[in-house]
């Protein structure tokens, strides 16, 4: 072991065949986790993700490619020899063994002495606040509790990274905001390098320093939260990370030429896809020059409280999304309005024939728009 | 179960314990202990009645008193029987375990289609009738049968097995084989997969992993299938009077001597009390081990390591 706390984790053309499958599971995946870094795997059941994990865990044999724990290739390493910290979403406590038990697992293989051991355990149960449930069976404790228990169990031998797979997924909202903090916490007090796999896109903007969307056993982009969010480089990393209003068409001279209007955009000619963030759009407000405005129908509101969120109906047909702050504070279902934005609001990403085939709305919470009517400013 | 609070420090909640049920969920509990009167009425015909018939005979006939106890107690030839009958069962019950554990863990490793095959080759004994199947075996376990020819082809054989405990002894396992087969592949199907992969993470070897995680989980089954195969060992008769011989006789074999042959239902009597008393002990003891470790939790793998 190093002095230093983390380790980087770097996979390089990392695939994995299974076999009798017509694709690979996880295709040519490159990337790098800075040591310390909190990095998230995101994307839609059966992206890849799970595996990939799986192979740099040691669970699953890699088909080709490598994986470098800060210099040394880790991919031929049966899984008991890499040192590396797991979270599974089912816990995966050994049910015939108390907490305590479970946590000294570790240390036990590693030879540590009795008393040492039982320091270290009764500080791993106190790092995760569950002092005094050292001696309970995990069929004892709450689905929380457990986490908890199996979170200090892979830590209590002070891994260098610690790998966790859908950890939140088998709790309820409440426990999860709970337990979202305290993988967050144990970030920071620890300093370890995090691989967190999440098919929740609130939950990884939440936690990570880094997000790495994938996407049928690729990687799609990987970015900090607000990178993402701000500059998605594909149509599905905007719909697959919070909504999105998605105007396709061609751009001609900084033109998007939907069919039914031309909006302002920054980019390319050729095919593409105009993405604008529902927050970005606004009804009623005296449009700035350059701004792109459409005519639409307002078809629903819905009070979310600090916010509302404005589903209108462009003239050509196709919805939209506003997320509405205050300044449309009256309109209501059946209004005529103005839907505008600024051209900069805007983000261009290129169109793939995949996207084509199954246009209108994308995966995730995304909100698909097909072309608006009216006339760019 | 209890749900404990998922607050950080939170007060200790108390041990779990299962609540009282409420009264009519009581009186519907105690309305469906009727479900068990046909069952009871079975045994009480067909099993408790003629168990206390056979405790009075013993000791009744010929004279009132324990004279067959003693004597069976002062007869070298019961001893050796009991003792021969109890070793017998001892051994097929380790074979069994020792062949059906791996054949289980095999059943939950393959794919669908296979793990069919499987089952339908465990189960195919029973299907069979007992008879057919020992028959087959008295074939299979001649001097010049199948067995011993495979055996003489590998330079082992031919070895006398018709007739003898060894021949007995395979013959019997093969019969049991499903009784542990299918708790032991019932206890591994419940046994999360991850659970070996977290034991690896955390820096178990694989043998480890198995000793220490997937073993243990695995016990329960093992007992189960164990303590079938033991209790139905010590009274089987079938297999070793076909396949075995007069003079190497187990239990059941002696006791249909001593009503069929010697007409002597009083020593018949105590053998079978004997034989009804070792059973019990037998899933006395067991109970009584599963209890302490249920109480522990942790008793299993301690007692392991
Ligand atoms: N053991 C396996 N055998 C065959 N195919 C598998 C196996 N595990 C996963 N897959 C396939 O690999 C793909 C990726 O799965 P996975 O990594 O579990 O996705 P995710 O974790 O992102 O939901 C899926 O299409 C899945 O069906
Ligand atoms: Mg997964």
């Amino acid at each position: 072991m190093t002095d230093r706390a983390g380790a980087t984790i770097r996979a390089e053309a990392l695939t994995k065949r299974f076999p009798g499958a017509s694709a690979p599971a996880v295709d040519a995946v490159d990337l790098h986790v800075a040591a310390g870094e909190f990095m998230t795997l995101l994307g839609p059941s059966g992206s890849g993700k799970t595996t990939t994990l799986n192979m740099i865990a040691g669970f699953e044999e890699v088909t080709s490619g490598r994986i470098l724990l800060d210099d040394d290739d880790i991919a031929r390493l049966p899984a008991h020899r890499r040192n590396l910290g797991m979270v599974f979403q089912s816990y995966a406590l050994f049910p015939h063994m108390t907490a305590a038990q479970n946590v000294a697992f570790p240390l036990r293989q590693r030879k540590v002495g009795k008393a040492e051991t039982a320091r270290r355990v009764a500080e791993a149960l106190e790092l995760v606040h569950l002092g005094g449930h050292g001696d309970r069976l995990p069929s004892q404790l709450s689905g929380g509790q457990q986490q908890r228990v199996a979170l200090a169990r892979a830590v209590v031998f002070s891994p260098r990274a610690l790998l966790l797979d859908e950890p939140l997924g088998a709790l309820d909202k409440k426990l999860r905001e709970s337990l979202q903090l305290e993988i967050s916490r144990l970030h920071s007090e620890l300093g370890i390098t995090f691989v967190f796999v999440t098919h929740d896109q609130e939950e990884a903007l939440a936690l990570s320093d880094r997000i790495a969307v994938f996407r049928d056993g690729r990687i799609e982009q990987v970015g900090t939260p607000t990178e993402l969010y701000e500059t998605p480089a594909s149509r599905f990393v905007a719909t697959f990370l919070g909504d999105s209003n998605v105007f396709t068409g061609t751009v001609h001279g900084g033109l998007l030429d939907t069919g039914s209007a031309q909006l302002h955009c920054d980019g390319p000619d050729g095919p593409g896809c105009l993405v604008v963030r529902p927050e970005r759009l606004r009804i009623g407000a005296a449009p700035a020059d350059g701004a792109n405005r459409l005519s639409a129908t307002v078809s629903d509101v819905v009070y979310q409280g600090a916010f509302r969120r404005i589903l209108v109906r462009f003239d050509d047909g196709s919805t939209g999304l506003v997320r509405d702050a205050g300044d449309a504070a009256t309109t209501t279902r059946g209004d005529r309005v103005e839907v505008s934005w600024p051209a900069a609001a805007g983000v261009l990403v290129p169109e793939t024939a995949a996207e084509r085939v199954g246009a209108g709305v994308g995966s995730g919470s995304g909100v698909g728009v097909g072309a608006g009517v009216g006339v760019g400013a | 179960m209890t749900v404990t609070s998922p607050v950080a420090g939170a007060a200790a909640p108390a041990p779990p314990r299962a609540p009282d049920p409420p009264p009519g969920r009581r009186l519907a509990r105690r309305v469906s202990l009727l479900l068990a009167v046909p069952a009871l009425l079975v045994l009480l015909v067909f099993f408790v009645v003629p168990a206390l018939r056979l405790l009075w005979l013993s000791v009744t006939t010929p004279e009132p008193g324990f004279g067959n106890y003693t004597a069976l107690v002062a007869d070298d030839v019961t001893t050796t029987i009991v003792l021969r009958t109890l070793l017998m069962a001892a051994v097929v019950t380790v074979v069994c375990v020792l062949v059906a554990y791996p054949y289980a863990y095999l059943m939950t490793i393959v794919s669908g289609r296979w793990r069919g095959v499987l089952l339908a080759v465990v189960l195919v004994p029973f299907w069979t009738s007992l008879m057919a199947r020992t028959f087959a075996w008295v074939v299979l376990l001649q001097d010049n049968g199948v067995v011993n020819q495979v055996l003489g082809a590998v330079g082992l054989g031919p070895v006398r097995l018709l007739g003898t405990t060894a021949g007995v002894t395979l013959a019997m396992a093969q019969v049991m084989l499903p009784f542990v087969v299918l708790p032991v592949y019932t206890a591994m199907r419940g046994i999360d997969r991850r659970l070996v992969d977290a034991a690896l993470s955390l820096g178990a070897r694989p043998v480890t992993a198995f000793t220490r995680v997937y073993l243990p989980l695995s016990l329960p089954g093992v007992a189960a299938g164990a303590t079938l195969v033991m209790v139905l060992s010590l009274g089987f008769y079938v297999t070793p009077s076909l396949v075995g011989s007069p003079q190497q006789s187990m239990l059941a074999q002696f006791i249909s001597v001593q009503v069929n042959q010697l007409v002597d239902f009083g020593a018949a009597g105590a053998l079978a009390v004997t034989l009804l008393v070792v059973t019990l002990l037998l899933l006395g003891g067991v109970r009584m081990l599963t209890r302490t470790r249920g109480a522990t939790g942790s008793g299993i793998a301690g007692g392991l390591t």
